[in-house]
């Protein structure tokens, strides 16, 4: 079993020594991808997407973590039960409800105010929304668990001490929080670079690797989507292990 | 603490609350409800749209989507099912009988494959299995096959397939379950002479269900949600409901059949999570933490 695993590691082995067409096949191939538009360019809207929802999705998922930790307000478990709802809806029907509920917005803005809303439209904005709205989950996920092991003493003990509320927040809570927030922002920005199934429905012109890769594997595949492959592979390894080396050992879901 | 400072506690609650507001109702409230809304819309004769039952008749009216819809359910379930008995041996080995050094790498091992992109693991058992694929060419070469096989695009292969890629998300939160097991209720249990398939259901398996559960749900859903594993890798007239559901949003354009395809599937995935919580007595919030 675990060797299976070892397999998905690099798959670029096997077919490496057993067929020699693959093996010559990958040498100018490689070189190629960063001549080939299509894929460069989906690439690149991949990063920009990742940025993005890494971005957002950590800063609203740091806000929910305090507002589930240290707030207390009226319905909290209802909200909470909606926070997580998105681990348990497909995402394929992530993708479809978010199309339609834009496009019906998209609709009205255009009917009753004659506004052109360019960014409800498939395309990178609704890219970027629908993959928010189901990682905020998983960073609000990591950056609770911290937040829950904090000592509010600390807290008490700065404002004692005369700090005011911004400067513990960023000296003191902030601080603590840091590597759970590094991390979430890291886990935020691989699962949105590999995401399909939400994305599948929301892209428009400019198509994130996945689906790129995608389209060419199921329209026949070529030795550059290995050589892509290996270049992904070695990449999120990294960030992996960099981010498991982080102290951040326990990852949800 | 609190009641020194009231005033500033309301506003940071404020700062906090408006963007998770936004996030919980914008994505994932009102899209729902465009969803189910739409499910019931339908266009009449003239070209109007009004209320309808018509989406949802058309699902029950024609064999092929209600056999889809069954079909993977039933193939969900099963998947689940092998993902776990798969599982807790591995996990178990992981966290018991393995060396504590080798423990952490066991870990790294298992964890990286799932940051690979679920596209890229298919693809390299499509490398693998095709007819000029890898291990075609090697049994080729040994002299066990005369002529390749077509080794993709069948049930088995497909079941395999989705077994692969959603193994890690039960193993993880297997291991950590496991981990907190003391060893001595084992040993214990050995001592007074009882037999490992006793130790297993009465001990080991008990004591680790909330991370079965936790396990099942995400593979389930995963598997029931997928479309790249099914699609490339299943047989081209076994369709998977999630491609029903391309197929009348993008190629037919067909909105309301394809909404209400999404909620019939929303529906099928909450139901059988609430049935497998309710029959194994665990609490949702307990269970994805």
């Amino acid at each position: 079993m675990i060797l299976a695993f070892n397999n998905s590691m690099f798959p670029s082995l096997p077919w490496k020594g057993f067929t020699l067409d693959w093996f010559f096949g990958r040498g100018p191939d490689k070189i190629g991808i960063f001549h080939d538009d299509s894929n460069l360019r989906s690439i690149f809207t991949s990063i920009r997407v990742a940025v993005a929802v890494s971005a957002l999705s950590t800063l609203v998922g740091t806000m929910a973590a305090f507002l589930f930790e240290h707030e207390d307000f009226k319905f909290k478990q209802a909200f909470y039960f909606l926070m997580l709802a998105p681990l348990v809806i497909p995402g394929v029907i992530l993708g479809i409800s978010i199309l339609l509920f834009t496009n019906a917005v998209g609709l009205f803005f255009e009917d009753k105010l004659g506004l052109d809303m360019r960014f409800l439209a498939p395309g990178y904005w609704l890219v970027v929304f629908g993959q928010f709205s189901f990682i905020t989950t998983i960073t609000t996920m990591t950056i609770s668990a911290r937040l829950k092991k904090f000592d509010r003493t600390l807290e008490e003990a700065a404002y004692n001490l005369g700090a005011n509320k911004l400067e513990v927040l960023r000296f003191i809570t902030l601080k603590y929080l840091r590597p759970s927030i590094v991390g979430a922002a890291a886990i935020a920005f691989l699962m949105s670079f590999e995401n399909f199934n939400t994305t599948l429905f929301l892209v428009g012109s400019d198509q994130t690797l996945p689906i790129n890769l995608y389209l060419q594997v199921r329209d026949g595949s070529t030795p550059v989507i290995n050589a892509i492959a290996f270049i992904l592979i070695t990449f999120t390894s990294i960030v992996a292990v960099a981010n498991l080396y982080g102290g951040n050992k326990k990852n949800q879901t | 603490m609190k009641n020194s400072k009231p005033h500033k506690i309301r506003w940071s609650f404020i700062i906090f609350f408006i963007p998770v507001a936004l996030w919980l109702f914008l994505l994932i409230v009102f899209p729902h409800l465009e969803l189910l809304k739409m499910s019931f819309t339908g266009t009449d004769f003239y070209g109007k749209s009004g209320f309808t039952l018509e989406n949802y008749g058309e699902f029950f009216k024609e064999p092929i989507y209600w056999r889809t819809f069954a079909r993977t359910a039933l193939y969900s379930i099963f998947v689940t099912f092998i993902v776990l008995v798969i599982s807790l041996p591995v996990t178990f080995y992981i966290t018991k009988i393995a060396k504590i050094k080798s423990q952490g790498f066991l870990t790294i091992l298992v964890l990286i494959p799932f940051w690979v992109s679920e596209l890229i693991r298919v693809y390299g058992w499509i490398i693998l299995l095709r007819e000029s694929g890898v291990i075609n060419k090697f049994l080729l070469k040994i002299g066990i096959f005369k002529v390749p096989h077509e080794m993709l695009y069948n049930d088995i292969t497909m079941v395999m397939g989705l077994v692969y890629t959603s193994m890690l998300f039960m193993i993880v939160p297997i291991i950590g379950v496991m981990e907190s097991l003391d060893d001595a209720l084992i040993e214990a249990a050995y001592d007074l002479g009882a037999k490992k398939t006793t130790i297993w259901r009465k001990i080991i398996i008990p004591y680790v269900t909330p991370g079965i559960m936790s396990g099942s749900i995400i593979v389930f859903m995963l598997v029931l949600g997928s479309y790249l594993t099914p699609k490339l890798m299943g047989g081209k007239n076994a369709l998977w409901f999630t491609e029903q559901i391309y197929n009348s949003m993008i190629i037919y354009f067909n909105w309301n059949q394809g909404a209400a395809f999404g909620f019939l599937l929303l529906l099928l995935s909450s139901l059988i999570i609430f049935v497998a919580l309710k029959v194994t007595r665990q609490d949702f919030k307990e269970v994805v933490k």
